[in-house]
Formats: C-alpha cells, structure tokens, sequence
C-alpha cells in the first residue's frame, strides 16, 4: 500500500515563504467558497459580505480599523515574546485586566473632572495589563512553571475577576439588574480622529507601537538579545545575554501592550465594562502575529485581514442569516491554511510504495 | 576491468552568491579510499552533500556500481548503501544516542538499536553509552555517535567529512583500524581532512578541489606535503615566526576550583588550578569528555555556580559574574561549537558580531543600545577580508559559510577584540593548512602584545606548535603545568591517562 510521507526540503524557497501567507489567504478563501455554497448561499454574496462590504465605504473602513486596533496592538507585544521563545497565550487575559483597570479609573470621573482623566484611564489599562502578565512571568522565573498553561488559566481567573466586578461592586445601581457598569462619563472616552467614524487616536498608539517595535527588533541591542534568546538559547548564554531579563521583557511588553488594548476597548467603543468586553482579541492576535510573520509591518497587515473576519462574520449574520460563528471558521481556517502552506515551504510530499523491492 | 563503486561527472552546484561545485568529476573504485582534498570553502562538503541526496545538483551526473542514479534525498542514499558522517552533526539534543540513531531507522525497536549499537561500538573500540542524551556529550563523543549511525546501515560507500578534525591521536588510531577493515571488507569510502599526514597515510587515491573545480588527482603517497598544499591552495603553507616567550604578570588564575558536574553524565571538575601570565600561551590537553567542557563553561562565565574567589581576573574575583561581564573585563572565548552556540545559523555575519562586540553599538550600556547598521556592516567586511573569510558578504547567513570559514569567522571576531585574556577551544578545528597557519600565527601575534592566551585543544601537535606551557586535564582533574620545552609526546600521552601524579615525584627525585 503506498504511503504519503514528509520530507524536510534541503532549501527552503525564500520567495515562498514570504508568498505563503497570501497563498493561505487564497486557500481560505476558496474553501469559504466551498462553505457558502454547502450553505446553500450564493458563494459571490458571501465573498463580498467578507471582502468588499468592509472596504466599500469610507465608514466601513472606519469600522475595520477600529476592530483591527486592539489586535494590532496585542499582536504586536505577542511577537516581541514569541520572538524570544516566550509562549504567551494569555493575552486574553491581559487585555481585560486592561479592560478592568481603565474601568476602575473611569468610574471615579464625574461630568466635571477634566478630559486629562483619559490618559490615568489608558495607564491604569497598561498597569493592570502588566501586573497581569508580570504574574506569569513571576510564576516561570520563580518555580519554573510553564508560561503556556500558566497565562492560558490565567484568562479564565480574569474573566472570572470581570464577572466579579460587574455583577458585584462595580453593578449600575440603575442597570435594572443587568451585569454591567453605569456607563462612562463623556470626559473619559478616548478622544476620535474624525467626526462621523469611530476611528479613535487609538490607531495612532499602534502606528506608533509598529515603528516602535520595528526599532526594538532590528536597531536596538536589547531587541537582538531578545531574539537571540528564541533563535539559540546556547548563543545567547554564550553572550551573556540574561534570560531571565528576556523573559521579564517579553511578558512585560505583551502584557503592557494587551492592558492598553482593553483600556481603549472599554474607554472608547463599548463605553462601560460588561461581560462581553472578552471577544477573543486575545486569542485572534495570536494568528494575526503568525500570519504576519512576527514582523511589525506584516501585522498591519494581517490585522486589518482579520478585523475583516469579524465584521464579515456579523455582517453574515444580519445580510445572509449565517450564524456569526463564520468568523471564528474563517480566522481557524487561514491559521490552518498558513500552517499547512508553511509546511511545504519546508517539507515536500511523496508516496512512498511500500513492500516493493523486499 | 572492475566498475567503480561511484562516478560523478560534471557535477555543477550554484548557491546565491557562489559555484561551490563546478563540472568535478570523481572515481571511488571498489574498497578504495579516495581522500577529497582542498581549502575550505572549496566545495568539498557540497559535492559530499550532493552524493548523499541532501543536495540537488544543478547538472552532472551520479553513477553507482555502473548505474545512473537519482538520489533525491538521504533515505534513498542510505537504502543504495551510501552512508554518511556530516561536519557539522545532525543530531537532536533532547533525546538519547539510541534514540537519535534511532530515529533513521525503520521497524526495529529501540532495544534492538540499543544492542545494536553497543555490538557496533565493541567491534570497532567506539565507547559510548547508548542510554546518554545527547547533549551531554562533548563534541568529540557525537562524531562517535555519527560513526556508529553510519555504521549501522553497512554502507558499501561511507561519506567522512572532517571525521577526524575532534579526535585525539589515539582515537583518530582507532578510527583507521575500523576505516582499514571497513575498506577490507570491499566499502569504499570517501574522506575528507584537512590534515595530510592523515590523507597520507590513509588514502590511495586523492582529488584536490579548488574554488569549486578539480585541480588535480593524484596518488597522495606519492607527493609531499608540499606539493599537495600546492594544488590545494596555490602555496606552501607560511612558518610560523616564534618569538622568546616573555611571559608578564598574572591575567587569570584558577584556585581550587571544584564545581559538581550539572548533568547526570558530565564530569566534576576536582580542585583545578591553573594560571595565565600575560604574554604566554598555556595550552590544555586531554581527550574530549574529560571536563574540558565543564571547564570552559566555568571560565567563560556561562557556568557561575563556581566558589567565590577560585577564578580571578587580574586582582578582580569574577567568578560571579556573567559572560558579558568577563567580556568587559577582557576575557574572550571561542568555543568549540560554533553553530548554535558561536554563531547563530540563522542570523547574518554581521549580526553575529554583535554577541560579542559592542564597537558599532552607540550607548551600549544604555536605551537598549542602539545598534548603527552600516559601521556593524563595515566591521564584519573588514573581518572577512583581513581573515580571507569566503563569504558572501557581510549579510550571509552564518549557517551558510563553509565549516572552516565559519570557524576563521569566529576566531577572527574574538581576536580582533584585543582582547587581555584570549580563550581558545579547538582554534583550528576544520580550517585548511594555510588558514591554520593563520590562525596560530595571530595567536603568537596577541602574545607577543601581551596578551594572554588559554588554548584548549585535543591536537597535540598544535599545542606543540604554539603553546609556552602546557595542563593536561584528565577525568575532572587539572595536572601541574609543564613548560613546552620539557613535554613530549610520550610524556603527555601517559598524562592524558591521570597519571601525572606518578611522574611528578620522579621529576623531584630528579631535581
Ligand atoms: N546553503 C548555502 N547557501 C549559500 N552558500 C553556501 C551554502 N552552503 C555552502 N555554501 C557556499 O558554498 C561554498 C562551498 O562550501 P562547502 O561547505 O562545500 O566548502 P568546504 O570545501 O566543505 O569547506 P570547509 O573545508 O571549510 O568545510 C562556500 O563558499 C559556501 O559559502
Ligand atoms: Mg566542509
């Protein structure tokens, strides 16, 4: 019986393995096809739901970048740790600590105080952020213990911590019972670029995290060490460059970067802290870091594609009556498709006959 | 007429930036062994690659025992009786030597591989513990561990890169035993040193590549050292110029220093002492696996468990401090690993630099040190010309540089330093006659400014050669330090077995 098998390529294509995230976009969106038409929905109106209906308007981009802020953001601090070999997948987690912190701040506002609340509302996020991360980082650096599963529970004691707060100290005592915050005063929203679209300074703070983060890796001597730490973890103790400082660093900075993010969220769209703050931000900013290659200006990128994702999927939802779930199908498909096109950058596939010859 | 065992015609291998191998042609007969001569860089590893399938050739042809072959990858070279031991080893650290050999085989058990093993590593005097992990082993113990893998797979044609560039004479004694019997028994093998006392006495035929092209065949008992450095690098090696060693105050001294061993299967290092003068070069014999590792480790600062006050830099108790930290202090070192551990394979020469060298980084202590691009470029352009480093350019990526010419990259990046206090494992592991003659001649160069050089090696004609004094470590211990006048071979064979304790009160008796 003949056998598929993988062989390692002895030569990588470079040019393949920048093409490859395209090539995933392309396989995912004909196997999107193949699910529209299963649905029983035409294939081109779902496409366009996906593809064109996001971009059409100048609000509807609006829109796109509003979503793609937070996972940019997140992103940006997942690829400073997965670039040092630091699996933080908690940023979850982090971003509504983020999330709870702004919130904490901005209820002390009242109508009068001043529009300088913003920016203790936006520290708070990242101080909350990090003390959540710092957690993680603490537990390895301390008892050695597994930063994967430790910042991965972590995400469910701070939903946990969430569900605390709105439906304990933090309830609107004129919410009608609902598990949610009063919502913010005005003086506390994260200030809007343009009048008409809900595009924040919020995607400045990325912009500026892209450039700054493209720094860190490529012109400054920490952000070598930190990569050499990932790439040779021998060199880098040849070096004499501290892992355990790496370690601090990358959780430090995703965990800051992810707190920020949630602190926007609540401060700027959502308004006041409820349950549903957690969208899985978090966990998308993983493939969104993956897809764009860890490289900053690759994420802009990839971020953009996935906040597509999300505004597709509920557009599915209203236009074609899909459930919104459709989001989550396509965001696992690219990640999917971007593993097995990765895959044979490096690997080829060969039947292998078996029993023949012996 | 018998057909030979491998035929390669016109095999032509082009990677970005070079030709490693232009049109060479190559006859291995039946049970010959054909030495594969030439610089580094030269393409000697290319060509090896090509023939074990883990390189496609751009043209040219392969025939095995008279038939055109496709080996399009390892596993089918293996199946057609090519085996293979690669200069830099294919072996994951993790797991153990049963399991590494393990794992290029098919259905057996890893019992049976275990047993196997042991039977091969009986036959042939090759000790090693199947049950090991492998990075526990030194450098020397792994090429044990590809010898025997390639064994296993009775080979009619076996494929030695630089086999011999990590082994002590005995052991490289040993190895000929096994290579004789395997060509014996009618395996042809391909071999490839730099050492051509070695090829001599070894090989009954030669082919001497250069610059990617066959410069000559030759019967290699036939010629001198000399002429085969000819064809092999267009000129006879240059001699060394020795100066009267003026050995200065002390730079380094090791007091006492005993340091448990962190892995089930290293060695403790038992009350080691050792000084280095200024302005001499002290070397280090030993077989592998006998605590130079641990030693190294310890004196480079990537091990600092060390007792306060047993490693002294100076007036200045180091043991405590990090790499980076001795570095500042003038302490360079060139371990003996240089993928992975000297060099990132992934990175480019000139980022490599900046592992060790600061010089194009403004405020290096400081805002994460911000690194200037194009002085780091100039830097690592000036190391390859003054090095002759065949390279692409500052921007190839170090896993890309041949064997030798990664190591003269390293050296060179150490010794350009200036450092005060320069140690060496291995300095002239795999690097051609004339790029090892470079080497020591910059080594005696820094000692003659007054620095102050450790060389840690298991060749002892290369100790011979450069060091003033000379420590032989054996099982965890240091021996008392002899200077090079009075060492013999003899002499420091019989300490390489622990047994200096013996012939140190013979000398008193002496005295
Ligand atoms: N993967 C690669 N990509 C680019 N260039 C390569 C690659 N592998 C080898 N080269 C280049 O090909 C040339 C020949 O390399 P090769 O490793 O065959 O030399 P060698 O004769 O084995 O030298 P050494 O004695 O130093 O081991 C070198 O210039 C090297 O830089
Ligand atoms: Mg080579």
């Amino acid at each position: 019986m003949p056998k598929l098998k993988l062989e390692a390529r002895s030569q990588p294509s470079q040019m393949w393995s920048y093409a490859s995230p395209l090539l995933a976009l392309a396989c995912t969106v004909a196997i999107g096809v193949l699910l529209f038409a299963l649905l029983g929905k035409d294939p081109v109106k779902g496409l366009q739901v996906f593809f064109w209906e996001p971009v059409k308007t100048g609000y509807a981009v609006g829109e796109l970048v509003v979503k793609a802020t937070p996972l940019l953001l997140i992103a940006l601090g997942l690829a400073v740790s997965f670039r040092s070999n630091v699996w933080n997948i908690g940023a979850e987690g982090q971003y509504i600590l983020g999330a709870i912190g702004a919130s904490g701040v901005a209820l002390m506002a009242n109508p009068a105080t001043g529009s300088w609340i913003v920016v203790p509302v936006l520290l708070a996020g990242v101080l909350a952020g990090l003390f959540w991360a710092g957690l993680t980082a603490f537990l390895r650096d301390r008892f050695n213990a597994n930063e994967i599963l430790v910042s991965l529970m972590l995400v469910y004691v701070a939903v946990q911590v969430l569900n605390f707060m709105v439906f304990g100290p933090w309830k609107d005592p004129h919410g009608y019972n609902f598990p949610q915050t009063k919502t913010f005063e005005v003086v506390t929203r994260i200030p809007r670029l343009f009048a008409g679209s809900r595009v924040s300074i919020g995607i400045i703070f990325a912009l500026v995290g892209v450039v700054l983060v493209w720094v860190f890796f490529f012109r400054t001597r920490s952000g070598f060490a930190q990569q050499v730490g990932g790439l040779a973890p021998a060199a880098s103790r040849y070096a004499g460059f501290s892992s355990r400082r790496a370690l601090w660093t990358a959780l430090l900075i995703s965990g800051g970067l992810a707190g920020l993010a949630g602190a926007l969220e609540v401060a700027g769209p959502i308004g006041q802290l409820t349950p549903y703050v957690p969208a899985g931000y978090g966990f998308a900013a993983i493939i969104v870091a993956y897809v764009g290659r860890l490289h900053p200006v690759g994420m802009v990128f990839s971020a953009l594609l996935m906040s597509m994702f999300y505004i597709g999927g509920e557009l599915a939802q209203s236009r074609l009556g899909l459930p919104k779930s459709l989001t989550g199908v396509f965001q696992g498909l690219l990640l999917f498709s971007l593993l097995a096109c990765d895959m044979l950058v490096n690997y080829r596939l060969r039947w292998i006959a078996l029993g023949v010859g012996k | 007429m018998t057909t030979p065992r491998l035929e390669l015609k016109g095999i032509t291998k082009a990677f970005p930036d070079v030709v490693a191998n232009s049109d060479v042609s190559l006859t291995v007969m039946p049970g010959e062994t054909h030495a594969v001569l030439g610089e580094n860089g030269a393409g000697k590893s290319t060509l090896m690659k090509v023939i074990y399938g883990s390189l496609m050739p751009d043209a040219g042809q392969i025939l095995l025992n008279g038939q055109v072959m496709r080996i399009r990858n390892p596993k089918e070279a293996r199946a057609n009786g090519i085996g293979m031991v690669f200069q830099h080893f294919n072996l994951f650290d993790t797991m153990t030597v049963a399991e590494n050999v393990w794992l290029g085989l098919a259905r057996t058990s890893l019992e049976q591989v275990t047993a196997s093993i042991v039977a091969k590593a009986t036959e042939y005097g090759l000790d090693i513990d199947p049950r090991r992990a492998v990075h526990t082993l030194s450098v020397g113990e792994r090429q044990r561990v590809e010898i025997i893998r390639a064994l296993l797979t009775r080979p009619e044609l076996l494929i030695l890169d630089e086999p011999t560039s990590v082994l002590t004479p005995q052991a490289v004694e040993k190895l000929f035993l096994v290579l004789r019997k395997l060509a014996s028994e009618g395996c042809s093998i391909l071999y490839i040193s730099h050492k051509l006392h070695e090829i001599r006495e070894l090989c009954t035929a030669c082919t001497v590549l250069r610059a990617g092209k066959v410069t000559g065949v030759c019967n290699p008992k036939e010629e001198s050292n000399a002429s085969l450095s000819r064809m092999m690098i267009g000129a006879e090696p240059p001699l060394l110029e020795h100066h009267e060693c003026q050995a200065g105050s002390t730079t380094m001294v090791v007091r006492n220093l005993s340091l448990e061993r962190d892995d089930q299967f290293g060695v403790d290092l038992q009350e080691i002492n050792l000084s280095v003068c200024a302005g001499e070069i002290v070397g280090i014999a030993g077989v592998s696996g006998n605590g130079q590792k641990e030693l190294l480790y310890a004196l480079s600062g990537e091990d600092t468990r060390s007792p306060h006050g047993s490693i002294r830099i100076g007036e200045v108790d180091v043991s405590a401090l990090d790499p980076g930290e001795r570095r500042r202090m003038g302490l360079h070192f060139v371990p003996e690993e240089r993928l992975g551990r000297g060099a990132v394979p992934t990175l480019s020469l000139a980022q490599n630099l900046l592992l060790t060298r600061t010089e194009s980084i403004s405020i290096p202590r400081c805002a994460g040190g911000w690194i200037r691009v194009k002085a780091l470029a100039n830097h690592a352009e000036r190391l390859i010309d003054r090095f002759h480093i065949k390279a692409g350019g500052p921007n190839s990526v170090a896993r890309s540089l041949s064997g030798g010419n990664l190591q003269k990259y390293i050296v060179a990046r150490e010794i350009d330093a200036n450092p005060k206090l320069l140690i060496v494992s291995q300095p002239t592991w795999g690097v051609d006659v004339g790029a090892a003659a470079q080497i020591r001649g910059e080594i005696l160069r820094l000692r003659d400014e007054g620095c102050a050089v450790l060389v840690v090696s298991e060749e002892l004609d290369e100790l011979f050669e450069v060091c003033d004094r000379m420590y032989v470590i054996a099982r965890g211990k240091l021996s008392p330090s002899i200077p090079i006048a009075e060492a013999t071979v003899e002499k420091i064979g019989e300490w390489m077995s622990g047994l200096w304790d013996r012939s140190v009160p013979g000398e008193a008796r002496h005295a």
